[in-house]
């Protein structure tokens, strides 16, 4: 069943077309990963579902578990049970861990949150206290973002470049949570260039130019991305013409 | 109101209901108005209070070597709607030295309550000076406070200060820091205010890196609400060698306040290195849409901003 269904989305700035007539459907429980070469739209698909401030004036549908998303604010759509990992996660000086991770959850006390940070790998009793400010790796910000979304219990989650900053060790930790989230019935969006990433999921969509140009097995789509895009001496000029599977 | 009631009065302000629930060898001092109705020492610590027609004058001194285990707790305040306290503070923490004070100063009720203090401190060589202020003010605004410091910080000793108002109305803040440091010296001074209604902040600080290879680190974190006004002069000028200084000024500004920042550096020696950064707006794009996709409102979410900004360093929390 379709949690996400997005129909023929298109979202421009400066006149200039991002997405061009997507249509996609996200299925509930499901981990998908989007592909795409850079430029191709896909952070703007995850802003655009977020509603964030400069995203909100799009053409099309989006529908939430069969509610249009049109003038829902993001506030109201995290409420509803979406949310966002950004790809670079923000920094909060003075704002302890607890906090942080505690924010968006109904649970707020200190062993809850100790166990989420565990769970991705961090020792709960050293962060808890700490500030989400520079002191902290790009690595660990990222897991402690992972925290607070698994805090918050979300029906979907859309995950911007999951691996972006992450070292080989830690990146296990974040597939953890990425089976954790799925067990718990969580659908699953990922924005990624990467194989081991997307091997974690279920289906997979490849965007070109703001379009969709395939969807599929992982297998087949990974395997296109990785020879084709990658190598790409025309990336988001798309030949028309050209069978991509 | 006798001495005792009054010392209960000022604890209880400041959301201590015991007066006794201090430990025994915990240093204390209490001052309502201008008069010191409470003392309690240890040894290494001494204090002498005079009070005046113009105040009270208050002279601490902490032994050579000395090192106090706990920090002395220090409350100054006045309980009426009008009054004022004037404090004449003489400081000198002598060689080798290590103290910490814990103080605060409570004006709960004040409507036309003036406080100003005038405070001259002296850190001996190798000695540690760390002076956390915390006030309580009350919701009217209708509070003056002016305190103004001239510190010197001798060879290889620290002054660390932290100045907290996040709690309550500013009302009328103007405070004016002047350090000297000389060789080796570590100087750190924060200010964390928060001001609403038409309150008014003015800070200016100073810290003259006179010795080699001394440090010196001024910060101020303002968040400021409907019509108040904020005004920081934070200044660094080194002139000893291999003298490091930085200045850090945030500022967060809603509704229709204003903030204005002014941090000067100023380098007499080429090997000396000083920092700036200033940043004064509302409040940061990309927190504010995390914590909006976290499902918080986009009031919860600033709310929680300026908790960050506004919050304690993390050396002061056993305190």
């Amino acid at each position: 069943m379709s949690l996400l269904s997005i129909q023929n989305l298109s979202q421009s700035f400066d006149g200039k077309p991002i997405l061009d007539g997507l249509t996609m459907d996200f299925w509930e429980g499901h981990i998908h990963a989007v592909v795409g070469p850079n430029g191709a739209g896909k952070s703007t698909l995850a802003n655009t579902i977020m509603g964030l401030h400069g995203y909100t004036n799009y053409g099309g549908e989006i529908f939430f578990d069969g509610q249009s998303l049109r003038g829902v604010s993001v506030d109201a759509r995290a409420r509803m049970g979406i949310t966002l990992a950004w790809q670079e996660p923000a920094r909060f000086e003075g704002l302890s861990v607890l906090r942080f991770v505690g924010a968006g959850s109904k649970r707020k006390d200190p062993a809850h949150v100790k166990g989420l940070l565990e769970a991705l790998g961090l020792e709960g009793e050293r962060y808890l206290h700490r500030s989400v400010d520079r002191t902290l790796s790009g690595g660990e910000r990222k897991r402690i973002e992972l925290a607070s979304i698994l805090a918050m219990e979300p029906r979907l989650i859309l995950m911007d470049e999951p691996d972006s900053g992450i070292d080989v060790a830690a990146l296990d930790y974040i597939f953890t949570a990425l089976s954790r989230l799925k067990n718990q019935g969580a659908t699953v969006i990922m924005i990624t260039h990467s194989r081991a990433v997307l091997e974690q999921a279920d289906h997979a969509f490849l965007m070109c130019n703001g379009r969709l140009r395939e969807k599929g097995e992982i297998s087949k789509i990974g395997r296109y991305f990785i020879d084709r895009c990658i190598p790409c001496d025309h990336i988001n000029e798309p030949d028309e013409e050209e069978s991509i599977l | 109101m006798s001495s005792s009631d009054l010392v209960a009065a000022l604890l209880q302000s400041i959301g201590v209901d015991n007066p006794h629930g201090l430990s025994d060898n915990t240093a204390r001092i209490e001052v309502h108005e201008n008069r010191v109705v409470g003392l309690k020492l240890v040894p290494g610590l001494k204090v002498d209070a005079d009070e005046t027609d113009d105040g009270i004058n208050v002279e601490i001194r902490v032994e050579a070597g000395v090192r106090l285990q706990k920090p002395v707790h220090i409350c100054f305040g006045v309980l009426p709607e009008d009054g004022w306290q004037h404090i004449d503070l003489d400081v000198r923490i002598h060689q080798d030295a290590h103290a910490s004070f814990l103080a605060h100063c409570t004006f709960p009720n004040a409507v036309d309550v003036r406080h100003t203090m005038t405070a001259g401190i002296e850190v001996e060589p190798g000695a540690h000076y760390a002076y956390f202020e915390r006030h309580v003010h009350g919701t009217h605004g209708g509070i003056t406070v002016i305190p103004e410091a001239r510190v010197i910080v001798h060879d290889d000793a620290e002054f660390t200060t932290e100045f907290e108002l996040i709690k309550g109305r500013a009302g009328q803040i103007k405070f004016d820091y002047e350090t000297l440091c000389h060789d080796r010296s570590v100087v750190e001074m924060t200010a964390r205010i928060s001001g609403r209604a038409d309150d008014r902040i003015e800070i200016h600080e100073r810290a003259q890196l006179l010795g080699d290879e001394a440090k010196a680190a001024l910060i101020s974190h303002i968040a400021l609400r409907d019509d108040a006004r904020a005004e920081i002069y934070n200044d660094v000028t080194a002139y000893g060698a291999r003298a490091r200084g930085h200045v850090d000024c945030k500022e967060i500004v809603l509704d229709r306040a204003i903030a204005k920042a002014v941090p000067m550096v100023a380098v007499h020696n080429p090997t000396a290195h000083v920092t700036h950064e200033a940043a004064i707006g509302s409040v940061d794009s990309r927190q504010l849409q995390t914590l909006l996709s976290r499902g918080l409102t986009e009031d919860e979410a600033t709310d929680l901003i300026i908790e960050g900004l506004l919050s304690k360093k993390a050396r002061w929390t056993k305190d």
